[in-house]
């Protein structure tokens, strides 16, 4: 039977790394994210997990200590936020190109400079290229839903990737939200024991991780990675469909929300997607088809799928919660790229909201919707990228 | 050998197979070629113990001639050498002299 507690998101996260039981932990604080790896670390100490913590003196050896440990034949996880991940970055690359399948957390915080500490999704978006895969979570229970799905995502035998999952720093992270917790055993049966794939430890079958590889093969590597990418969907939705048999809750790709014969259409990731639904509602109320795509897979990204749930929609509004500084919001060129697949032109606007933790609030919601109306009936699009709740 | 293509390879960079860097000569690196002369030798093994290529082939505690399959030519056998008498048994020559 579910639990029903009142938990905050970073507490609902450590709680499923507890679940999970994994071999070793990296564990190196950063805000907001230090809450998880703090609570995990007292589970260590209560010997409610048997895992190995390693407390490291950065986050690069943080992920350095995962990838050894992950080669060597473990369930390996770490967390980070921010400057962390950005520090992490180098190692990111590695742990994905040696396919190694280690779940991160990641509680999503706006990069320095200026130094803030709140929420938003540069640090996510800045490791877009690394080859994790990539899931985001609105809410407390998602992020906790995901976190158990991750382990098994990573560690199918088809995929053996790195799994990150990102949630809203403070927003979601510090909150306190009702959510259901699964039984222990549930979890356990759900996630299953541990396989391991070429482990170092092995010492009667010995083998190297990360020779050096030179023009002559690199480029077949990357093909290789390339094509893991494009069975990670699959798995995602099979995964979600055994997690409903457990839990009563569907996971799919993304959310489409009042999307069927919508006119005009939001893309939103995120804590930001359940207040953006609220107006969305509001909108159909007075009789405007409105609806809204919310991300879940965001590496590899679902390009085909959510331009197919996006074909009613002549104008739409990608959100983005980052910038990339001299070109669109990260999410906008994905969303631009998935208009592609089947041809089609609606009218794209980007909106840049939200950075270093700035409230996202319905009223932005309702600014951006009544916009999009205007450019679903002139067909003209005023500007294609501004920012949001913001002074001038 | 056919060069492999990206479905032969395993998951990551992994080398699945231990000892298969002898496969790959890496003599060809070469620009100076170590000369062992025998006369001067005193058999001290010297070279064998800091050859970093394992290039220097001993048989019966006795050395032999360089293997230059493996030897990248880098001297530092020649210049740990202590020879015989202040002659070096180990010189090095460059590659197409
Ligand atoms: S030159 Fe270097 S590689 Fe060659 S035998 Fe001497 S020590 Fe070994
Ligand atoms: S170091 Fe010089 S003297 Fe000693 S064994 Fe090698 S070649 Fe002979």
């Amino acid at each position: 039977m579910a639990k029903v507690v009142a938990v905050t998101g970073n507490e609902a996260v450590a709680n499923a790394l507890r679940q999970a039981n994994p071999d070793v932990c990296a564990a190196y604080p950063i805000t907001p994210q230090t809450d998880i790896m703090q609570r995990f670390s007292g589970f260590v100490a209560d010997g409610l997990v048997n895992t190995e913590l390693i407390l490291v003196e950065s986050e690069h050896s943080a992920m350095s200590a995962c990838v050894g440990a992950s080669a060597g034949g473990g369930r390996v996880i770490t967390a980070t936020s921010s400057q962390g991940l950005a520090l992490m970055w180098e190692i990111l690359f590695i742990a994905a190109g040696d396919r190694l399948p280690i779940v991160m957390p990641l509680v999503n915080r706006a990069l320095s400079a200026p130094l803030n500490i709140h929420g938003d999704h540069s640090d996510g978006m800045g490791a877009r290229d690394s080859g994790w895969i990539q899931l985001w979570s609105e809410n407390a229970q998602e992020a906790y839903d995901n976190t158990l799905q991750a382990f098994r995502i990573a560690e199918h035998m088809d995929i053996r990737l790195p799994v990150m999952v990102c949630l809203d720093g403070f927003i979601i992270s510090h909150s306190i939200e009702r959510i259901e917790y699964l039984e222990d055993d549930a979890v356990k049966n759900f996630i299953g024991e541990f396989k391991q794939l070429n482990p170092l430890l092995d010492v009667e079958h010995p083998v190297s991780y990360g020779p050096l590889i030179l023009p002559d093969l690199y480029m077949e590597y990357k093909r290789a990675q390339h094509e893991v990418m494009t069975k990670v969907s699959k798995v995602v939705l099979d995964v979600a469909a055994d997690f409903e048999k457990i839990s009563g809750r569907r996971y799919g790709l993304f959310e489409p929300y009042r999307l069927d014969d919508a006119d005009i259409a939001l893309v939103i990731l995120n804590s930001a997607a359940g207040t953006a639904k609220d107006a969305v509602d509001q909108f159909r109320d007075r009789g405007i088809r409105a609806g809204l795509v919310k991300p879940r897979l965001f590496r590899p990204f679902p390009y085909q799928e959510i331009a197919d749930a996006l074909k009613s929609a002549k104008a739409i509004c990608v959100m983005d919660r980052a910038d990339s500084f001299g070109g669109f919001g990260p999410m906008y060129m994905e969303i631009a790229s998935a208009m592609m697949m089947n041809g089609k032109k609606p009218i794209l606007i980007n909106k840049i909201y939200g950075l270093g933790g700035r409230d996202f609030l319905p009223e932005h919601a309702e600014l951006v919707l009544s916009e999009l109306a205007d450019v679903a009936k002139s067909g003209k699009a005023r500007t294609f990228k501004e920012y949001i709740g913001v002074r001038e | 050998m056919k060069p492999k293509g990206w479905k032969d390879l395993p998951p990551g960079s992994v080398i699945t197979r231990p000892g298969s860097a002898t496969e790959f000569k890496t003599g060809s690196w070469r620009t100076f070629r170590p000369v062992w002369v025998p006369e001067n030798c005193i058999q001290c093994l010297f070279c064998w113990m800091y050859c970093p290529d394992m290039a220097i082939k001993v048989k019966d505690g006795k050395r032999e001639e360089f293997d230059y399959d493996y030897c990248k030519g880098c001297g530092i056998c020649a210049r740990e050498c202590p020879g015989k008498k202040g002659q070096k048994a180990i010189i090095m020559v460059e590659e197409g002299k």
